[in-house]
């Protein structure tokens, strides 16, 4: 869905409260944010230890930095932003050979899908069981970091292609072609857990494709 | 339309973000291929499983270090230097 601007970003009051010098202020904004923050930062980083480091970087970077706020965009939004900046700091020191450009995604022939069938039950009744976090944790620890990093931003946080694509500095088109394989393979993945094998279906396109 | 544009047009239709041409083009294959319609479905229930997804709670220690931390940062920060 397109994003619409916010009507009135909830966090504003507190925020000017703790531009202020009100810690009772700070510590609610935090309250507010720190799961869901921690959670983004498990996301893209994977490891425990290393979302703690973005979490506690990013609210050190709020409390030097709030004055900073604009309301340009919600205070969340903001927040994401510079979660996401830390975050890629981590994959970056993680990293023992260049990344390859970014031309290259748009090249690549998309992931087609494989496995075809309806799920056997709902997000909501999947969400509730207790190995579904680790299988999702699983899956999107296997994409590969630039199409991780799309997918939670725009699909999980809900920022818009053009705050993702500024929060990451790469174009537009290649968020969309970044989000595309992100979720295709994502799709293939859970569909192989919760599909329906009995009601499988192959899609004709594949013959197509491959003439 | 090929399947690597119907591929890249059910990204944007899943986001309700298609040119009306293209849309419609889209919507045509889609009312007749079965295959697709699952795969668009997939796809957005593989969205709404990740935004439903339980968020992780902070580990406690974590926690109280990182109240600590922040304590102290705002503190350096807010507190009025002393005089000369």
């Amino acid at each position: 869905m397109t994003q619409s601007p916010p009507a009135v970003d909830p966090d504003l009051a507190l925020v000017r409260r703790a531009v202020a010098g009100d810690y009772g202020a700070f510590e609610e904004l935090v309250a507010r944010h720190d799961r869901s923050l921690y959670t983004l930062a498990r996301r893209i980083v994977g490891s425990a230890a290393d979302a703690e480091e973005v979490v506690q970087e990013t609210l050190l970077s709020v409390v030097e930095h709030l004055g900073d706020f604009a309301g340009q965009s919600t205070f969340r939004t903001w927040l994401v932003r510079i979660a996401t900046n830390h975050a890629l700091k981590v994959l970056r020191r993680r990293r023992t050979h260049p990344v390859v450009s970014a031309g290259i995604d748009d090249d690549e022939r998309l992931p087609h899908p494989h496995y075809i069938a309806p799920w056997r039950k709902s997000p909501d009744e999947i969400a509730q069981d207790h190995e579904t976090r680790e299988l999702l944790a699983d899956a999107i620890d296997r994409l590969d970091e630039k199409y991780r990093v799309v997918f939670v931003l725009r699909d999980v946080e809900g920022l818009s292609t053009e705050e993702t694509a500024q929060a990451l500095g790469i174009s537009e088109a290649n968020t969309k072609v970044r989000l595309l394989r992100a979720r295709l393979m994502l799709r293939e993945r859970l569909t192989s857990a919760f599909g329906d094998r009995a009601r499988q279906v192959t899609s004709a396109h594949e013959h197509e494709a491959e003439k | 339309m090929t399947c690597e544009e119907l591929l890249k047009a059910l990204n944007d239709y899943v986001d309700g973000d298609v040119a009306p041409a293209i849309c419609r083009e889209f919507e045509e294959h889609l009312a007749g291929c079965n295959p697709c319609q699952i795969v668009v479905d997939n796809i957005r229930k593989t969205i709404a499983l990740y935004k439903a997804g339980q968020p992780y709670e902070l580990p406690e220690p974590f926690r109280a270090r990182l109240a600590q931390t922040l304590r102290e940062r705002w503190k350096a920060k807010f507190d009025s230097p002393p005089q000369p």
